[in-house]
């Protein structure tokens, strides 16, 4: 059986410009998938051209193992059965909430056009607001009627550009997981475009993450967190610090806070410098431990201070404390350290630099 | 080796479109490349003796009058446009339709009506000699007749344009964004000169660069007044001197003014594309003027009114009411049913090509096709009467091919079958006017997010369709104003109806003109206060659909 969405080795540009290089990835079919990734690195056009809007330089797109596009052929949006969300919303504004979910379904038969809207009225409760324009409603219930809108043709797979952005982040991800929610009832895939990590755990099964064009790494949340591929990925899921060391005869990491094992970077031989990510939650406040770092600044979480402690050598660390350890800047803690999962990098001059292709989802 | 051929549907499928823009763009732009082609032939001596002699007043004669007229234009139409959209001060609402009353009169027809009223034997002169005794060598009145005149003249009528534009620009600006100034800490006169003024830019120069080619264009009222500009040495060279060539590099010189307002134009809008950002355009609360200040705001906006529309229409009423009984008879009615039926005609032809390029070059804004619609919006500077000798010119040549092909072949003659016939006076109209519509078309379309049209198509909308389900319903108000402004524009037109108009067909302004050339300005007031008339109904169309705004809706452009 074919993968759900096949993304082989996509080239896009906007010359002169590559926007997209050498990108692949697959999504299998109950998936539910995010691409996430700061501002300007590509993921708005992947999506665009998912949809049909933009044309490949180089690979192809398939969806449940039919192509969409190649080089010099694009099938038009319209006939691709593939759902849209905007950033934006674009509701149209001469249309009610009720012709706006209508908009596609003109070909459909009467009575059959009635049930499918009025099943998505409820589906998104806004039974209530079927004859209201668009600039009648509140922001929430214009994202319900673009959902309600982009579903209506029964799409085989929508797409999410940022529609959640302008909502306030509490508010996002319950809509994250609840827009989640109906697409596996509705039995529709889904991709999300966002910069906002939170709202990609709640929303999806799969993420990748994208810098610069370039696929780092296609995982679970989970993985993407405890495993991430490279620098960028650690970097840009979850906090946490490179804490610098060096391979020791017995193969292990020597550093500050003593040897850590773990698995070092493929090629790396004792003596080389390597850097091993540490996660706040990794590093557990202790008292009675020998290990003692400074506070250097101290941030109230409620349930816990999130303190940054500054070592001997003048590395960081991050440092996840329950709240009732109060402690003020300047103080020197107890620490130890208790990694679940070791990430070591090989440490070269540009930080970051990474020298390894991404690795493609397990 | 795929690549090759790959390219090849896809090159079909998108040159559906680009060649339907390039075709109807290219057979627009006929009659500018006949002109053209005709000037690059080389210089007669009637070029050269007009080189010698009266060149130089026609290029500076020109250049005063464009920038006189698009600065007037400016000066009334944006405080009116502000006051009306922004403000509130007593007979707002009157005045926000009112102030489009001067469109209503063509140019010629408020000179005539002007010169009428200010000259010697005139009622003003004729009220002030009574009052203080003068006689004729007492006193130095102005002479309405020259340079300043005519920029009066065509300001007066042509700022309902900018005010239009701008008016419209005011309104849909946010709440937001001026709330956003004024909370930084920015006055209402700030406010004013650094957020509404410049993001109102795009209207304002759009408005001012087509007044400015109205100005350029503008035969009736130059020629009245003895003023030597581009347009009257072209009419000159070609039916004085008899001389098509140098008429035409006339024409080429003065196409080259306009390009160059094009350009500017463009750019200009290129570097400020306003999107619509807001989710809702909720409109700012109306400015409340304190009380001197709301009597100086109607006094401002009573002003271009009283001596753009209620004095010239007035004296045209008055003698009207004097010379119709011998004037108003069944050859004026028909003349009245040529006049709509043309005008009415010819808009819906052009609001149609209009719409045709301004979402082809949104589908594919490709240079091509921008280029291609860049030059079908060059009727619009050329002088009626260069136009229509461009339309005569190829269209006299397919005559005499297809008369010549039928008699050789079919042994009969086809005689005319496009010059001299309604079809040739609707081919200029389309060249001459389809700019105005498209003007509104572009700057409707500007305001329809990409996004709208991304959508649509994911909603299964082929490009035809999103174009009737999705613009062309947001964009009522905008193709209502393109209707209007072209209606207009065509029962106003004077130099090309003159030459192209078939054979015993007349209409209103030909004979208003007729008239007034032989100084029956009191007879040709009949005709004069019909076209003008007929240009109110319009007028208050419009103002309808300005009171009948409903929030949410991109109301007018």
């Amino acid at each position: 059986m074919p993968p759900f969405l096949e993304l082989h080795d996509l080239d896009i540009t906007y010359p002169p410009r590559k926007v997209i290089r050498e990108l692949s990835l697959q999504m299998n079919c109950t998936g539910i998938g995010c691409l996430l990734g700061p501002s300007g690195c590509g993921k708005t056009t992947l999506l665009r051209a998912i949809a049909g809007f933009e044309p490949l330089r180089r690979g192809s797109i398939r969806l449940e193992g039919v192509k969409l596009s190649r080089p010099g052929w694009t099938l038009p949006p319209e006939q691709r059965q593939i759902g849209m969300m905007f950033q934006d919303l674009a509701l149209f504004p001469h249309l009610t909430v009720t012709d706006n979910i209508a908009f596609s379904l003109r070909r459909w038969k009467t009575a059959e056009r009635r049930a499918r809207v009025s099943e998505l009225l409820r589906l998104v409760g806004l039974e209530e607001y079927a004859r209201r324009h668009p600039h009648q409603i509140s922001g929430g219930q214009q994202q319900r009627v673009a959902l309600a809108r982009a579903l209506a043709p029964r799409p085989r797979l929508l797409l999410l550009d940022e529609p959640f952005s302008s909502l306030d982040v509490a508010l996002r991800e319950d809509l994250a997981r609840e827009v989640r929610t109906i697409l596996l009832r509705e039995g529709t895939g889904g991709l999300l475009v966002s910069h906002d990590q939170f709202e990609a755990f709640a929303f999806a099964d799969e993420i990748g993450v994208l810098d610069e064009g370039r696929l780092r790494q296609w995982d679970s949340a989970y993985n993407l967190y405890h495993q991430p591929a490279d620098r960028f990925v650690a970097s840009f899921i979850g906090q946490g610090i490179l804490l610098p060391g060096r391979i020791g005869e017995n193969g292990r990491a020597n550093t500050e806070l003593g040897d850590i094992e773990g698995t070092p970077p493929g090629g790396c031989v004792a003596g080389d410098d390597v850097e091993i990510l540490v996660r706040p939650d990794d590093v557990i406040h202790d008292d009675a431990s020998p290990l003692k770092a400074e506070v250097a600044e101290r941030a109230f979480r409620g349930a816990e201070f999130l303190y940054t402690l500054k070592l001997p050598s003048g590395a960081r660390l991050l440092c996840l404390a329950p709240s009732h350890h109060n402690h003020p800047p300047g103080r020197r803690i107890g620490i130890r350290l208790d990694i679940d999962h070791v990430v070591m990098f090989r440490r070269n001059w540009s930080v970051r630099c990474v020298e390894s292709p991404p690795v493609p989802a397990s | 080796m795929t690549g090759k051929w790959e390219f090849w549907p896809r090159a079909a499928q998108t040159d559906r479109w680009t060649l339907l823009v390039a075709g109807v763009a290219l057979l627009l732009a006929l009659p500018v490349c006949t002109v053209f082609f005709t000037a690059l032939q080389p210089a007669s001596e009637v070029w050269q003796h007009l080189v010698d002699t009266v060149l130089a007043d026609y290029v500076l004669n020109s250049i005063v009058l464009m920038l006189g007229v698009g600065l007037g234009t400016l000066l009334i139409g944006v405080p009116a446009a502000w006051l009306t959209g922004v403000c509130e001060f007593p007979g707002r609402r009157w005045f926000e339709w009112a102030l489009l009353l001067p469109m209503a009169i063509p140019a010629y027809i408020i000179a005539y009506t002007y010169t009428g009223l200010l000259d010697f034997a005139g009622p003003v002169q004729s009220m002030l000699r009574e009052t203080f005794g003068w006689s004729r060598q007492d006193y130095t009145f102005p002479e309405i007749r020259s340079l300043p005149g005519a920029v009066l003249m065509l300001a007066l009528v042509l700022y309902p344009y900018v005010y239009l534009l701008a008016r419209t620009a005011f309104l849909e600006q946010s709440a937001a964004v001026l709330e956003v100034s004024r909370s930084l800490g920015a006055g209402p006169w700030r406010r004013f000169l650094t957020v509404t003024l410049p993001l109102a830019r795009p209207a304002l120069i759009a408005g001012m660069s087509l007044v400015q080619m109205e100005a350029l264009a503008d035969y009736g009222t130059v020629q009245y007044f003895g003023i030597s500009t581009f347009t009257t040495g072209i009419f000159r060279v070609w039916f004085g001197m008899n001389d098509a060539t140098a008429a035409a590099q006339l024409a080429a010189l003065l196409l080259l003014f306009v390009f160059t307002l094009l350009v500017l134009e463009r750019l200009s809008r290129q570097q400020a594309r306003f999107h619509h950002t807001g989710q809702r355009t909720q409109r700012p609360p109306r400015l409340r003027l304190p009380g001197r200040l709301k009597w100086l705001a109607a006094g401002a906006c009573i002003v271009p009114l009283l001596f753009g529309f209620l004095i010239p229409a007035g004296q045209l009423a008055a003698w009207t009411w004097r010379t119709a009984p011998q004037v108003i008879d069944g050859r004026f009615l028909e003349l009245a049913r040529h006049s709509l039926l043309l005008a009415g005609g010819s808009a819906l032809l052009i609001l149609l090509l209009a719409l045709l390029l301004g979402y082809g070059q949104r589908l594919r804004p490709r240079p091509s096709v921008r280029l291609a619609v860049r030059g079908a919006g060059l009727g619009y500077a050329v002088p009626g009467t260069v136009l229509a000798i461009g339309v005569m010119l190829p269209f006299a040549a397919i005559d005499r091919t297809v008369d010549g092909w039928a008699r050789e072949w079919l042994g009969l003659s086809t005689g005319l079958l496009l010059s001299g016939t309604l079809f040739a006076l609707l081919f200029a109209y389309s060249a001459r006017f389809l700019p105005v519509a498209l003007h509104s078309v572009e700057a409707g379309l500007t305001r329809i997010r990409p996004s709208m049209d991304d959508a649509a198509r994911v909603l299964g909308a082929k490009p035809r369709e999103v174009l009737w389900r999705v613009h062309i319903p947001i964009l009522r108000g905008s193709l209502l104003t393109a209707l209007l402004l072209v209606f207009v524009d065509v029962l106003k037109e004077l130099p090309a109806t003159l030459i192209l108009r078939p054979f015993n067909f007349s209409t209103l302004a030909v004979r208003t003109y007729e008239l007034a050339s032989d100084e029956r300005l009191a007879d040709s007031a009949s005709f004069a206060l019909a076209i003008v008339l007929a240009g109110i109904g319009p007028v208050i169309l419009l103002s309808r659909a300005i009171s009948r705004e409903r929030p949410g809706h991109a109301p007018l452009s």
